[in-house]
């Protein structure tokens, strides 16, 4: 078992490399489905015994992380007319290097964290540090306000990885209360984002700097 | 009983702006409704308050609802004194609103100027009488919020965005301090309820709730050094808001204190003293302020700092003879106090409705540019002239005997401290409150010779005071039933003594064994008779001087010699003032601009001289600008780029994290061998 999620876990890290590498916004928002549909299988890796709950949390993970949400963003970005993410405040390849720098600190703290003897094995903290590191370079280094969002996105991704820690004692509610946000969330950002555009005539959230008192 | 129609008139005033909402904009309607439902409350209200006296004053009624916290109301002797004033300027304000602020003419506020006065009724209504914090709290935050929605009504004007915002950092540092009061009252007490506390309560705790109160009611009140939101606020809001504000909001400052008061047990000689100081400072300091002022409600609105002056002096002296156990200066303090309350309600109210006349007449709130309305407006003219008196304290009206009562009591003191009693201390310092009041009332003539003078007689100075007309129907009405209610307490003060009674009373049981009624301590038939007989004097020397029929002569004055004179070369407001205000120099400090006139044909020139709020101008601001210069360095942190928060929060984060981290263990295991 530990194998294929390892293996899964490596793909999640090689994502997040290209979500820093990539200027393509339609790629970006893509790529960061394709990680959300990846990780809404880890429940089945992880899980002991496998039931129908957790199968329901996985299709709708699938459908919302997958389907529904890159939908709602790439009708935002057809909306708004805009393909790449133009000057970030760090360059692409240095943010790159800076999500790999991220991960390997990530590895090498996960090594030293005194963990649980059935996750000693797994890829699964390392994993969420890098991923949430990703989010938040992506947050903090991206203008568009679509980029953000998928920054948010990934930012949560993370967070969803460290949750397979404790996928045994999670309630299901608390899972579909999170999908829920995550959802409702990402649909009024796309909204916003879209008032944003009219309003600036531009998806730049430093002009966001004006509304300031 | 009592309390389903005070409940009743709380419903109704709440939703008395709903039907207006719903209705079009341009239809008269949702304002009569409004005004109707308002009159229907009041009707209700003050019921519920008369037949409170005869009910259980004691009873208090928990209302099922839970998201309030199951809130305790109940009507005592306080609350329904209070509710008096409240529903009846909630009514006649409805009222008033008809002529002064009518929908057809203020399209874009007039409904949410409506909503928000019934929903401040409510509020007042509820605050009143709550029986535990929470619904003391909501009661509190209802009225405030809705009186920072009614001062910015006129929210196109950025004077009047200024004061809003004023008028909200104030009250919710008094909300956040009311908070933390009540919370530190539930951890001494052990709930909620405003019940007298135990005797055992320990200093510290003590103390620390009655500034708490002070701090938290005094802000309301508007008591001197806490003054500084009030000015402003009452000269933007229309006239009828800045009558409530004056005449009612005020009062509840005074209201929690009073019953913060009479909740603590066993008071400090320390504290009545402070309430006296205090008390004798913002009456001295307001009367003072006011003289300087030039805009008419700005000047109103330090007469409200001086009228809370004399309630808390009332306060004080009560609060001094709680400890010194001289029962005389309770019930005399305490009648000044709460009569007071009534008579500033009533007349403030007078004159803020006759202000409002003014400015909806002239268009104009600046008293130098008015003069010459009492021929235009005479209706006006007589109501103000009758709150002038009022507030004055000047026989026969009201004001004069609330101020009597005081009188009374601090001579009461003085005379008691001679004679070798209990008074001492606290004697000689209650001495010191009867110069101060006679000094004030001088003051506060003086004041309104100068308004009544400038604005009312003489001849117009501009063109505004030129095309004044006389207000409607709907505006002189309200007004008449105060001048009437002014009158009537003057002429008959023996007729609101159980009323007074049954309120100090209440307010400390401890009392209820002396058989001190305020009726036995002051002459009231004597101050009654004299006052009828004034009234008939001035009548009849009145009648004498109409026979005679002499009519005044008109002739130009001795005017230097100029060829022209004008109407603006009148003997102005400020001039008027000038003397008084170089006497107080010292803390007016008033800035002049004054050119300088020379040569043969000097050219045009203007002079202009302003008062500055003692705290408002010179402490806050001043204060507040230092502070934002010495946090410039700051908005290189502050740019509004939401990257940079997130950032932030990255590194709170990790910082925070990294506190977790036993980073010892961590490095040695990383470089281990």
């Amino acid at each position: 078992m530990t194998h294929q999620l390892n293996a899964l876990l490596m793909v999640v890290l090689a994502i997040n490399l290209f979500a820093l590498g990539t200027s393509r916004i339609l790629a970006l928002i893509r790529i960061v489905a394709f990680q959300g549909a990846v990780l809404a299988i880890l429940p089945l890796l992880v899980h002991q015994h496998l039931n129908a709950a957790a199968a329901v949390v996985v299709l709708l993970t699938i459908a919302l992380k997958g389907f529904a949400i890159p939908a709602i963003m790439i009708r935002a970005l057809r909306d708004a007319q805009i393909k790449r993410e133009i000057e970030p405040l760090v360059g692409f390849l240095p943010s790159i290097i800076l999500g790999a720098l991220g991960t390997a600190f990530s590895l090498l703290f996960a090594g030293q964290l005194p963990l649980a003897a059935q996750h000693s094995g797994s890829l699964l903290v390392p994993t969420s540090i890098a991923t949430v590191l990703t989010g938040f370079i992506l947050l903090t280094t991206r203008y568009k306000a679509l980029t953000q969002v998928v920054g948010y996105l990934v930012l949560e991704n993370g967070i969803f990885v460290f949750g397979m820690l404790l996928i045994e004692s999670m309630p299901l509610v608390v899972e579909m209360g999170v999908l829920l946000d995550l959802f409702v969330g990402i649909f009024v950002i796309c909204i916003i984002t879209n008032h944003i555009n009219r309003a600036f005539s531009s998806m730049d959230t430093r002009r966001l700097v004006t509304l300031k008192e | 009983m009592t309390l389903g129609l005070i409940l009743a008139a709380v419903v109704l005033a709440a939703t008395s702006g709903l039907p207006g909402v719903l209705l079009r904009r341009s239809s008269d309607w949702g304002q009569r409704i409004a005004m109707w439902m308002m009159v229907g409350a009041a009707m209700a209200g003050l019921g519920g308050a008369i037949g409170s006296y005869g009910a259980d004053q004691t009873a208090t009624t928990a209302i099922p609802w839970l998201a309030a916290g199951s809130p305790v109301v109940g009507v005592d002797a306080l609350s329904a004194f209070f509710l008096f004033p409240i529903l009846l300027m909630g009514g006649l304000g409805a009222v008033y609103g008809l002529g002064y602020w009518p929908q057809s003419r203020h399209r874009g506020n007039g409904r949410k100027l409506r909503l928000f006065w019934g929903l401040m009724v409510a509020g007042l209504t509820l605050l009143v009488i709550a029986r535990d914090g929470m619904s003391f709290l909501l009661g509190w935050e209802v009225m405030a919020l809705s009186a920072f929605f009614l001062v910015s009504t006129e929210d196109y004007r950025a004077q009047c965005r200024e004061a809003g915002w004023v008028y909200l950092i104030a009250t919710h540092v008094g909300t956040l301090t009311l908070f933390a009061m009540f919370a530190l009252w539930r951890w001494a007490t052990g709930s909620y309820a405003l019940q007298p506390a135990a005797e055992g309560m320990s200093m510290i705790v003590k103390n620390a709730l009655f500034f708490m109160a002070l701090l938290g009611f005094g802000l309301k009140a508007g008591m001197m050094p806490l003054h500084f939101w009030l000015p402003s606020a009452h000269a933007n809001a229309p006239s009828h808001v800045s009558a409530m504000l004056s005449g009612i909001v005020l009062k509840m400052g005074i209201y929690g204190l009073l019953r913060m008061l009479s909740l603590l047990p066993s008071p400090l000689p320390i504290w009545g003293g402070l309430i006296l100081f205090l008390g004798v400072v913002s009456g001295l300091l307001g009367v003072v302020f006011a003289i300087g002022q030039h805009d008419l409600k700005r000047l109103l609105a330090y007469h409200s700092v001086e009228n809370i002056g004399i309630i808390l002096m009332g306060l004080g002296l009560a609060m001094l003879g709680r400890c010194a156990h001289r029962p005389e200066w309770v019930v005399l303090g305490l009648a000044g106090c709460l009569l007071h309350v009534w008579n500033h309600s009533l007349f403030k109210s007078l004159l803020f409705l006759c202000a409002g006349s003014v400015v909806h007449g002239a268009h104009t709130r600046e008293i130098d540019r008015l003069g010459g309305l009492a021929k235009v407006m005479p209706w006006t003219a007589g109501l103000f002239v009758v709150g002038a008196v009022a507030i004055c304290g000047l026989p026969p009206l009201n004001g004069f005997v609330s101020e009597l009562l005081v009188y009374m009591g601090s001579l009461q003191g003085a005379l008691g401290g001679r004679a070798g009693g209990s008074g001492g201390a606290g004697g000689s310092a209650v001495m010191l409150v009867a110069p101060v009041l006679a000094m004030i009332g001088a003051l506060a003539v003086a004041c309104f010779v100068k308004v009544i003078g400038a604005v009312f007689l003489g001849g117009p100075r501009t063109s505004a005071a030129v095309n004044a007309h006389e207000s409607p129907l709907s505006m002189r009405m309200p007004a008449m039933v105060l001048a009437v209610c002014c009158i009537v307490i003057g002429l008959a003060p023996m007729a609101i003594v159980p009323v007074l009674d049954a309120g100090i009373a209440n307010w400390a049981p401890d009392l209820r064994q002396s058989p001190s009624s305020i009726g036995d301590l002051v002459p009231l038939g004597t101050v009654s008779t004299m006052a009828i007989a004034l009234v008939v004097l001035v009548v009849v020397v009145g009648i004498v001087l109409v026979r005679r029929g002499r009519e005044a002569a008109r002739a130009g004055t001795w005017d230097c010699g100029y060829a022209r004179p004008t109407n603006r070369m009148q003997y102005s407001a400020s001039s008027f003032a000038q003397m008084i205000v170089v006497m107080f120099n010292w803390v007016l400090r008033p800035r002049m601009r004054m050119p300088h006139v020379g040569g043969l044909f000097p050219p045009a020139a203007n002079m202009h001289s302003h008062v500055d709020d003692a705290i408002m101008d010179r402490v806050l601001l001043p204060s507040g600008r230092r502070i934002e210069h010495s946090f410039v360095w700051f908005h290189r942190f502050q740019q509004g780029l939401t990257q940079h928060y997130v950032l932030y929060i990255l590194i709170t984060v990790i910082v925070m994290l990294s506190t977790l981290i036993p980073f010892g263990e961590f490095l040695e295991r990383l470089f281990a061998p």
